[in-house]
């Protein structure tokens, strides 16, 4: 965090932005501004540098072709390595998940690297599409409450021993390999396959990237009215028998 | 195309029989229109039926992601002019649907025909179509998976080779990349106020730049093309430059673009533009679209808007606060169960307005509209919705199905 404001950095929303991801934005940046925190968003489009002084990265899901154009685009620029190797925060989503990996399937069938930045590997799936309402149970070690959200991709994501699963499901595919995982983390770098926006399911994993980014314990408390009945009310739907 | 071809075979003549009686049984049960039902009865008995009804007719497809229901309204009333018109004209826009709505219309001479976009490609060879008309194309429903970029594409694999004249907007990159495959474009500029679908380029994934209202991709080259047909304000401006005006009962600027590329349509047909604009003005709403009804002493406007791009345009035409604002969104079958997209509407455009918020989702619109720092309230019917308003005029927005639930409710 800088002296005055928190950075947080939008990646691409030319290429990855299809499904409502920059909700993650607005959300990150409200729940701040609602603790009196002076946010500075940064938009930053593929033909442009990434800024290597953000605090938070947010990086949403996309198309098969924009995802493989970004990840050539990321691993030329570079910058969003060397954020992460200075501590920045990276919270990402489906196509943006899969390009912090060390691999995933391109738009022609083919492998192409990723960042490196969590130690996953994507493969494309054979089995029917993953779409649907997802409830999940978050790796305990993160202290948060269960995960509500949407998930639609064909991907299936196996972890390597430097990334913890980000969470168990109880509904949905999550990284599809059939072991219940759903997403993966480290200490500074979060992936999952969560639309709805995410952070709007689950304010709490917000205010986790902000304690993080601001090294904090405890954040100030929020008026969550509006967050808890939509999250009740999507946890009761998922719970049902469809 | 407007000789007349040998009349149906006697299993077409069958099919279509049969069609109606399914069509008329549905509705005894209750069943809606029937038209669609009809029609796939119809299709099963004869498969090419489909073309053998279009044989005798000239056709004008109408497809986009938004405003193929009104533009087909539009269109049709303008070819009236020359003649007969059959259309689908209540938006079964299917090939089941389409059928049945052909099969009434035997001594039409003009078949106006809205196509979902995901069957253009399909239902333009079976048809042959004199024109092709392409709106806009952006994202909706995406957890069907129609996503938008293959769309464009599949249409652009779809049109090529076709003896159709496309009328296609030069101003949505992605309608361009998909109509400029084939030989005879007519580009109607009908302005996009939606970018957020195009700013990478169709052809080769460069970043787009789109300085004032044009686009153009640095690494290929790829740019809007030169209109012939302009939408300029009220008016709109025919290849010889003469200026036109619109007069619509239709509100919005979307709805101008709309008449702008109905009229280079109609101009296909030899009807001359304010002749066409003139049939247009009768249009006052479309299926419940536009309309506006008596609801507890107050003046409810009924707007749909299904996507982003469609509530973008949708609020560009609201009366400026204080007129308040009902939103209601549902995420069943037909609307896409997947509400992500509410976050790529901008929201404060609202700003100002008093909001009311009803519909299966209300609680996803309630924390979007907190995120945008709106004041807002919650209610469970549209009846507490909008005895918690003032009278007189309001504005209700709402997506598909939420606006078939209001419609229901105020007796439209
Ligand atoms: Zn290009």
């Amino acid at each position: 965090m800088s002296d005055t404001s928190l950075r947080v950095v939008w990646i691409y929303p030319d290429l990855l932005s299809t499904y409502g991801d920059q909700g993650n934005v607005l959300v990150v940046e409200r729940r701040a501004r609602r603790r009196g925190l002076k946010v500075d968003r940064i938009d930053v489009r593929s033909d442009q540098p990434i800024p290597t002084s953000g605090d938070i990265y947010l990086i949403g899901g996309g198309e098969d072709r924009p995802q493989r154009l970004a990840a050539e685009r990321l691993r030329r620029d570079g910058g969003l390595q060397r954020s992460v190797n200075n501590g920045a925060i990276v919270f990402s989503v489906c196509a943006g998940y899969q390009i912090l990996g060390h691999e995933f399937v391109n738009d022609l069938g083919n492998p192409e690297p990723g960042l490196g930045l969590l130690d996953v590997v994507s493969v494309r799936g054979e089995a029917e599409r993953c779409v649907g309402d997802v409830l999940a149970d978050v790796d305990p070690a993160l202290g948060l409450p269960e995960l509500t959200g949407f998930e639609n991709h064909q991907g299936v994501t196996h972890i390597g021993p430097g990334a913890r699963p980000l969470a168990t499901v109880r509904l949905g595919k999550g990284n599809g390999i059939g072991d219940g995982n759903e997403g993966a983390w480290n200490d500074t770098v979060f992936g999952t396959y969560l639309h709805g926006p995410v952070l709007a399911r689950n304010p709490l994993v917000a205010d986790h990237l902000l304690k993080l980014a601001l090294d904090v314990n405890a954040l100030p408390p929020v008026d969550d009215r509006w967050y808890d009945a939509l999250r009740a009310e999507r946890i009761a739907s998922a719970a049902q028998p469809a | 195309m407007t000789e007349s071809t040998e009349p149906l075979s006697p299993r077409a003549r069958l099919a279509v029989t049969a069609g109606k009686a399914a069509a008329a049984v549905s509705r005894a049960a209750g069943r809606g229109s029937g038209s669609v039902i009809g029609g796939r009865v119809a299709l099963k008995l004869d498969p090419d039926l489909l073309a053998r009804l279009a044989g005798h007719l000239d056709v004008v497809l109408v497809s986009a992601t938004n405003g193929k229901t009104t533009t087909t309204r539009l269109i049709a009333e303008a070819l009236r002019a020359g003649g007969p018109v059959v259309s689908n004209a209540l938006g079964a826009n299917m090939p089941a649907g389409i059928t049945s709505a052909l099969a009434g219309g035997s001594d039409a001479r003009y078949g106006v025909i809205e196509v979902d976009e995901k069957y253009l490609a399909g239902v333009a060879r079976d048809v042959e179509p004199k024109v092709i008309a392409l709106l806009n194309l952006s994202r909706d429903q995406l957890d069907r998976a129609a996503e938008t970029r293959m769309l464009a594409e599949h249409w652009r694999t779809g049109l090529e080779g076709s003896k159709a004249t496309i009328v296609a907007n030069c101003d949505d990159p992605l309608v361009v990349w998909a109509a400029s495959s084939s030989a005879h474009v007519v580009w109607v500029a009908a302005g996009q106020e939606w970018k957020d679908d195009a700013w990478s380029c169709p052809a080769c994934g460069g970043v787009l730049q789109r300085p004032d209202d044009g686009f153009v991709c640095g690494e290929c080259g790829f740019a809007r093309p030169q209109p012939t047909w302009v939408l300029s304000g009220d008016h709109v401006l025919d290849p010889h430059g003469s200026a036109w005006p619109i007069h619509l009962q239709l509100p919005g600027r979307a709805n101008k673009a709309n008449a702008a590329s109905s009229a280079a349509v109609a101009a296909v047909f030899g009807i001359a533009p304010q002749v066409a604009l003139e049939r247009m003005y009768s249009v006052a709403a479309v299926a419940g679209r536009y309309d506006v009804v008596t609801y507890q002493n107050r003046e409810l406007r009924l707007l749909l808007a299904k996507n982003p791009a469609g509530w973008l345009e949708t609020f560009s035409l609201i009366d400026p606060p204080p007129t308040p604002v009902v939103l209601s969104v549902n995420a069943r079958g037909a609307d896409g169960t997947d509400t992500s997209w509410l976050w790529d509407v901008d929201y404060t455009r609202l700003a100002g307005h008093p909001i009311a918020v009803i519909g299966d989702r209300r609680l996803d619109l309630a924390v979007r509209l907190e995120v945008a720092g709106l004041e807002f309230t919650v209610h469970d019917t549209l009846q507490q919705a909008i005895g918690a308003l003032p009278p007189g005029r309001i504005e209700l927005i709402a997506n598909y199905t939420a606006f078939q639930d209001v419609r229901r409710v105020v007796g439209n």
